[in-house]
């Protein structure tokens, strides 16, 4: 199962440049077989990661990210479906051959060898020259900011050291055109976060690698993306840089779940060209008005809480809600406001000041509410 | 109040009183007299223990143990790692080839003795059968190295399980990353074991030498049974060697013998322990 010796001779690949774009094509995986078609973690799945980019891979916790990584690297093979590298399929490949390196969640580290060993030993596993890998192990040591540790053994390493040492170990061979990374902060003091993910882009942008940084944290997935690709259940929702996932959710799914708080989801109803919410009514242009009428079923309005205008004085188009509940964070503040049993949450700045129970009035501006319907984005 | 916590402790120390501090003591102070037969104990202060170290048989049966335990350690350890590897990881195959392996150490010791006498039983046995097929003549009532070779047989078909549970139960708590990043970073099988199996195992084959060690070091039951310490004195172990001074009543000699035993029996399980974790700290910590 370990074994790599079938590692066919590869005199023809030269110095071909290395390249990936990384393609998934119908996708299905299962790790239950016999338990019958409920038993898929992914089920039909089809994506793109573009080459020498930086991309998240975003979703709840047992929602099949990590078995997507898996897929992709080789540890794992598909029930049916293609890997597709650079238009190759690669479903037959081993991870080697895939030239793809891959970091943990919790640091892996070879503790009876000193750094220097660690970051040798896919080099030496592939019998180059200790010349040239002497070279290479102080190159890389010297981007990770790891060349003062290099004679420390490796067991004795902060959690954050031993993170990098096997982000190391992965850029170390120089056809590294992938590096994965399943949920790498995870075991990292919150102060060390911050660094580390700046020193992957770094990283990324400077060896020009393609990265696919799979996480539960929007927070990480955002900062850390040009491209953000979210999941639920085994199926891809949305993909999009930040701003698009923060501007247009695909689903109320993903409004919900980028965010903090996420995006109020209300059902409303078409009445008299106008919304009707709750009682409330909503005055919204023609043009929306016309592409959410007689759709039937539930539709449900998203506004982000960011969006959400709030003032004292009542006027046209503003509704009356009261303030139940203010939670300052800081440089912000965080309103649950209430009215004919609907609840809804704005974030307003910390100049913004209310009591609880205070009437307040409250304006959706038009061009920041969504219309969802059967869960998908009308508008 | 300023005793409460010796409180807590007082079951235990009562428990461990009577299991061991009494009888060590008792067995001290025997050690310390000249005792036989009916005769009132005369205190002989440490006269014992000079005669027991200066006794030829003493040394032998001593060497006879040393050499012993390290022999089966040297078998045991590494074939359990090798039945461990070798077993299934998921599945079914687990629980039957658990329950295969535990068979042997469900078994007594005595019983165990009594099976192997009659395997390898000059008239009877099996092994004296299997051996004659190829023309060399097996008897462990008459050669030594026949003796001393057969119990090693027994200690390891009886506690080698016992060594690749253990270490089954080691690789088990290895995390899949290990393997997976091994795997990513192109390692051989060999550098694979080396690099990741063997350091991770540590602290589980300290575990299993020193028990084993302790174990193999206090072996009496088999050799009583198998060949009653014979042929000659080939398999007086010290265990043996003890219990026949005790059973022909030398009880002040058999007392110091027991102690310098557990001297010896504490200080090398002492001296392998430290050896075993300040190695791991020098490259692990």
């Amino acid at each position: 199962m370990l074994r790599q010796e079938n590692l066919l001779p590869k005199p023809k690949t030269r110095i071909k440049k290395k390249m990936a774009t990384i393609e998934l094509k119908n996708l299905y995986y299962s790790y239950s077989l016999h338990e019958g078609d409920s038993a898929f973690s992914i089920t039909d799945l089809n994506a793109i990661w573009k080459d020498r980019t930086a991309n998240a891979l975003l979703g709840p916790s047992g929602c099949g990210k990590t078995t997507i990584l898996n897929i992709i690297s080789g540890l794992l093979q598909p029930m049916s479906g293609a890997v597709l590298f650079d238009g190759k399929e690669v479903n037959r490949q081993s991870t080697r051959e895939r030239q793809i390196a891959q970091v943990f969640q919790f640091a892996v580290v070879y503790d009876t060898m000193n750094v220097y060993d660690n970051l040798a030993f896919p080099l030496r596993n592939s019998g180059q020259p200790e010349k040239n890998i002497k070279q290479r192990v102080k190159e890389i040591a010297e981007l990770l900011d790891l060349t003062h540790l290099l004679g420390q053994p490796a067991g004795k390493l902060n959690p954050a050291e031993k993170q990098m040492v096997s982000l190391g170990r992965g850029i170390v061979r120089k056809d590294t055109a992938t590096v994965l990374l399943d949920e790498p902060l995870t075991v990292i003091d919150p102060i060390l976060k911050l660094d580390i993910r700046r020193k992957l882009r770094e990283v990324q942008k400077e060896l020009g690698i393609t990265m696919i940084y799979v996480t539960h944290d929007q927070h990480e997935a955002l900062t850390f993306a040009d491209h953000v690709t979210i999941m639920n259940k085994g199926v891809i929702i949305q993909v999009g840089t930040p701003e698009e996932l923060f501007l247009n959710p695909a689903t109320p799914f993903v409004g919900f779940f980028i965010g903090s708080p996420g995006m109020n989801m209300i059902d409303c109803e078409v009445k008299n060209h106008g919304i009707s919410v709750n009682g409330f009514s909503l005055q919204i242009s023609e043009e929306k008005i016309r592409k959410i009428e007689g759709l039937g079923g539930k539709i449900q309005l998203g506004i982000r809480p960011e969006f959400i205008e709030t003032r004292k004085s009542p006027g046209d188009n503003w509704n009356t809600f009261e303030l139940t509940l203010v939670e300052n964070v800081g440089a912000y503040q965080i309103l649950t406001l209430e009215a004919n049993n609907l609840r809804i949450k704005a974030r307003v700045d910390d100049q913004f000041k209310a009591r609880e129970k205070d009437p307040i009035q409250v304006h959706f501006p038009e061009d920041k509410v969504r219309f969802y319907h059967n869960e998908k984005l009308i508008t | 109040m300023k005793q409460r916590p010796w409180l807590f402790l007082l079951p235990t120390l009562l428990l461990m009183s009577i299991s061991a501090f009494v009888p060590l003591i008792t067995v001290i102070n025997y050690s310390l007299h000249y005792i036989f037969a009916g005769s009132i104990p005369e205190f002989v202060g440490l006269q014992n223990y000079a005669e027991v170290m200066g006794d030829t048989r003493f040394r032998q049966a001593l060497l006879l143990q040393l050499a012993f335990s390290f022999m089966v350690l040297a078998i045991e350890i590494p074939l359990g790692i090798l039945i461990a590897l070798s077993l299934p990881r998921k599945g079914r195959g687990v629980g039957l080839s658990l329950v295969l392996l535990g068979i042997p150490l469900l078994i007594p010791y005595n019983v165990v003795g009594i099976t192997w006498r009659l395997f390898s039983q000059s008239d009877i046995g099996i092994i004296p059968r299997v051996f004659s097929v190829f023309g060399y003549e097996y008897n462990v009532s008459l050669q030594s190295v026949d003796a001393f070779l057969t119990l090693m047989l027994v200690d390891i078909w009886h506690w080698t399980p016992f060594a690749a549970l253990l270490i089954y139960a080691g690789l088990q708590a290895i995390p899949d990353a290990y393997y997976q990043a091994a795997q990513v970073d192109g390692a051989s099988t060999w550098k694979t074991f080396r690099y990741v199996t063997l350091p991770k195992l540590r602290p589980v084959l300290t575990l299993g030498i020193l028990i084993r060690f302790m174990d193999s070091f206090k072996i009496y039951s088999e050799p009583l049974l198998l060949t009653g310490g014979g042929p000659g004195n080939a398999t007086t172990f010290l265990s043996l060697f003890v219990a026949r001074k005790a059973e022909s009543y030398e009880l002040g000699y058999a007392g110091a013998v027991s102690v310098i035993y557990l001297y010896i029996v504490i200080v090398l399980s002492y001296l392998f322990f430290q050896v075993a974790t300040h190695s791991a700290k020098e490259q692990t910590v």
